[in-house]
């Protein structure tokens, strides 16, 4: 597919601050089920800052706005032409070792619960069967219910009230999924949504779980699917926040307000 | 318990050891009264020059002098040579291990390190995963903590990799010695130490980063006034002649990191910091961290800063890493380790458990990420009670623990209120690493001046002596 999208990010703050500064992981990954057409990040007012590709093979951005400035525009727009590689992350190129992501972090750490409906998908036939069965019992567990949960719940606690959106969906696969000794990481990206309109948000999550012989593979437990051609991946980490695609903070901030739109939309080729 | 045989680094067999030669005619000479009065001498130098502080990590009463015992202790030079390869060796495999870690990994691909131990380690930064500092160099300042047994026998009890501190103590100590007994230093060929600070500066300036031309500005990040450092901090500063920033000195713009100073913004090439990876960019890692300074790891990653020690290097330095640095040495030096470890058992690994739990009366047990000489079990040295007790934390989680057997360390001869009297010591040299490595001749030599003590941290009632090496 040829997708597009145009996020837009606005920042206010109450009182002018004297600066911000903003890490981005805002650059389509790459690797075989996706190529960058055309892609352009931008901050209103702002100077870029270092560049490189991590250890994760994401595209890490600085950015810095010098004060005094009430707001804040972070655009992303670009083009996309993608494919379907039933989830597997082909060809992408990566030094980080999968154990690394077998490391518990608050949003991600098994109760007893959890560790309960993991062990549900004990006795699967190998790790790519037991993958799967865990992301239909974490869509079993969690009813898609915006406004349930907020930025900070756990794993634990969504499961708790069987409530969440994707970021908790995606936290309880991958808790599940370390607790069964399978390595699993949280990927931010984007989703288009076609005309059948399942739920989705458009600033998407999903988890990637290591399977030894054919890599990382992605699972949406949100939508009950793999990712497929309708998916654009930005970048990973252990949980949502390392793996934010903007992490910033305002320097004399009081209160900061967060205005998100996100459109992607499929283009005609 | 059988009695243990100590090696006295003064008196062997009734004969003083020849280091120690003419510091026998000064402590002869020297009568009970003066000193009572070369002491108090001491301790009214140290509080005035603010020395106060409990040595990274001890925790404490961070105002509290920790002693100093006027006794130097005494290396020959030929016994400093063998111990001067032995760090050297010991720092380069670290650093290699740990540029290695952070790349391919050969060294867990050849099963020679468990990759559990590394790469689920706490310490172990995912955020610097294949970004290589410059010239290679992880951990610039490498504090080996070491033990004597005998004439020849030196072990390493714990290797210090992110930022070591004390060096001030080493620095102090031999100006006050200096001060207060200027014949002593006329009488014997003492190696100077008081070039650290220069070489610590070159060093740092060796490692700026490629996008740096000219003359590298170097600065020393400190947490602040608060922490029980802080008064090394500033002090190192002061004689490198760099200056000590906090957080809020410093800022990012575009691809460098900048200093705030009255003439205006300027760059900052090399940051010697001495705060925690967790807190030095909020935008990396803690996000509620006020010490660091944001987007700080975005320019180091980017090439643009140099960070001292690098992000990432505590996963070389702790307990369970440190049984694998003599595999190190053989992997990536292909020489045989010159210091040896002291044998560990790991309270994680079955067949060790049980050893340790059948013998903890005699073992000395610490926790994996400890320090301080809290939170550890000397086992000939505790109750019933307390080693019971201490059964029972390690059978909660024994992945916590490591031990070891109860060490011989070495005495030397102490001031103590009856006279002098042999009291056990260990020894933290500071080696340099940068473009070359060096190691100034001396260190700290910590002493336990509890009778029969064998723990040396100050937290723990030890203190601190002068250290020589004679030249040849």
């Amino acid at each position: 597919m040829l997708l597009s999208v145009d996020h837009v990010t606005r920042y206010r703050y109450d009182r002018p601050v004297r600066a911000v500064m903003q890490s981005h992981r805002l650059t389509p990954s790459k690797f075989d089920g996706q190529k960058l057409r055309d892609w352009t990040v931008t901050v209103s007012g702002g100077i870029p800052g270092g560049s490189f590709r991590d250890g994760a093979g994401d595209r890490v951005q600085g950015w810095m706005v010098k004060g005094p400035v009430t707001e804040v525009e972070v655009r992303v727009t670009g083009t996309v032409e993608t494919l379907d590689l039933a989830g597997v992350l082909r060809g992408h190129r990566e030094v980080v070792p999968p154990e690394v992501y077998l490391v518990d972090t608050a949003a991600t750490r098994a109760d007893a619960a959890v560790a309960e409906l993991a062990a549900q998908a004990a006795g699967a036939d190998g790790p790519l069967s037991m993958a799967h069965r865990l992301a239909e019992l974490v869509a079993e567990a969690l009813a898609y219910t915006p406004g349930a949960t907020q930025s900070q719940t756990t794993a634990a606690e969504a499961l708790a009230q069987g409530k969440g959106v994707c970021q908790d969906h995606a936290h309880a696969l991958i808790a599940c999924a370390r607790k069964m000794g399978l390595p699993a990481r949280y990927v931010s990206g984007y989703l288009f949504a076609d005309a059948e309109g399942t739920p989705h948000e458009a600033a998407h999550a999903w988890a990637e779980i290591h399977v030894a012989g054919l890599g990382w593979v992605g699972f949406d437990p949100a939508n009950r699917c793999c990712p497929d051609a309708r998916y654009i991946r930005l970048g990973s980490g252990l949980d949502a926040q390392d793996a934010a695609p903007i992490r910033g903070i305002a320097r004399g901030v009081v209160s900061e307000s967060l205005d998100v739109t996100v459109a992607v939309q499929s283009l005609q080729q | 318990m059988a009695v243990t045989q100590y090696f006295n680094e003064m008196y062997q067999g009734g004969k003083v050891r020849p280091p120690y030669a003419r510091l026998e005619d000064w402590m002869k000479a020297m009568p009970a009264e003066l000193r009572t009065l070369k002491q108090a001498e001491a301790e009214d130098l140290f509080r005035r020059i603010g020395i106060t502080f409990a040595v990274y990590g001890e925790g404490g009463d961070p105002d509290r002098l920790i002693p100093f015992d006027m006794f130097p202790r005494v290396f020959t030079g030929a016994e400093w040579a063998r111990l001067e390869k032995g760090i050297k060796q010991r720092a380069r495999a670290l650093n290699a291990f740990l540029v290695d870690v952070y790349q391919r990994g050969e060294i867990v691909r050849a099963g020679r390190v468990p990759s559990r131990l590394v790469y689920q380690n706490d310490a172990y930064e995912k955020a610097v995963a294949g970004i290589k500092p410059p010239k290679g160099v992880y951990s610039h300042i490498v504090g080996i903590d070491i033990v004597r047994t005998g004439p020849d026998e030196f072990f390493v009890l714990e290797d210090n990799c992110r930022t070591p501190s004390g060096v001030s103590y080493m620095l102090e100590n031999r100006e006050i010695m200096m001060r207060m007994f200027p014949d002593l230093f006329r009488e014997n060929r003492i190696e100077p130490v008081d070039t650290y600070p220069e070489i610590l500066r070159r060093t740092l300036a060796s490692v700026a980063p490629e996008k740096c031309n000219g003359e590298p500005t170097v600065v020393l990040l400190t947490p602040g006034h608060f922490n029980s450092a802080y008064y090394e901090h500033s002090f190192l500063a002061d004689l490198m002649g760099i200056e000590l920033v906090e957080g809020q000195d410093l800022f990012v713009e575009g691809e460098f990191v900048w200093m705030r100073t009255t003439e205006g913004p300027k760059k900052v090439d090399v940051i010697y910091r001495r705060i925690d990876d967790a807190f030095i960019d909020p935008l990396c890692f803690r996000p509620d961290s006020m010490l660091g300074v944001p987007g700080l790891m975005d320019v180091y990653r980017s090439g643009g800063v140099s960070i001292c020690s690098a992000p990432g290097a505590g996963v070389a330095d702790d307990k369970a890493v440190y049984t694998f640095v003599p595999e190190m040495v053989r992997f990536y030096l292909g020489e045989e380790p010159i210091l040896q470890n002291v044998p560990t058992w790991q309270c994680g690994k079955t067949d060790d458990l049980r050893y340790v739990l059948d013998n903890l009366s005699e073992l000395v047990v610490k926790e994996v990420h400890g320090s301080g000489g809290y939170g550890m079990l000397v086992g000939p040295k505790s109750s019933k009670e307390q080693v019971e007790a201490f059964r029972g934390k390690i059978l909660a989680d024994p992945g916590n623990y490591i031990a070891q057997p109860t060490l011989a360390l070495s005495t030397t001869p102490t001031f103590v209120a009856e006279g002098v009297a042999p009291r056990h010591v260990d020894l933290r040299p500071y080696c340099l690493v940068g473009e070359r490595i060096e190691l100034v001749p001396g260190g700290l030599t910590r002493v336990a001046l509890t009778e029969g003590s064998l723990v040396v941290n100050s937290s723990q009632g030890g203190g601190v002596k002068d250290t020589w090496v004679l030249a040849e």
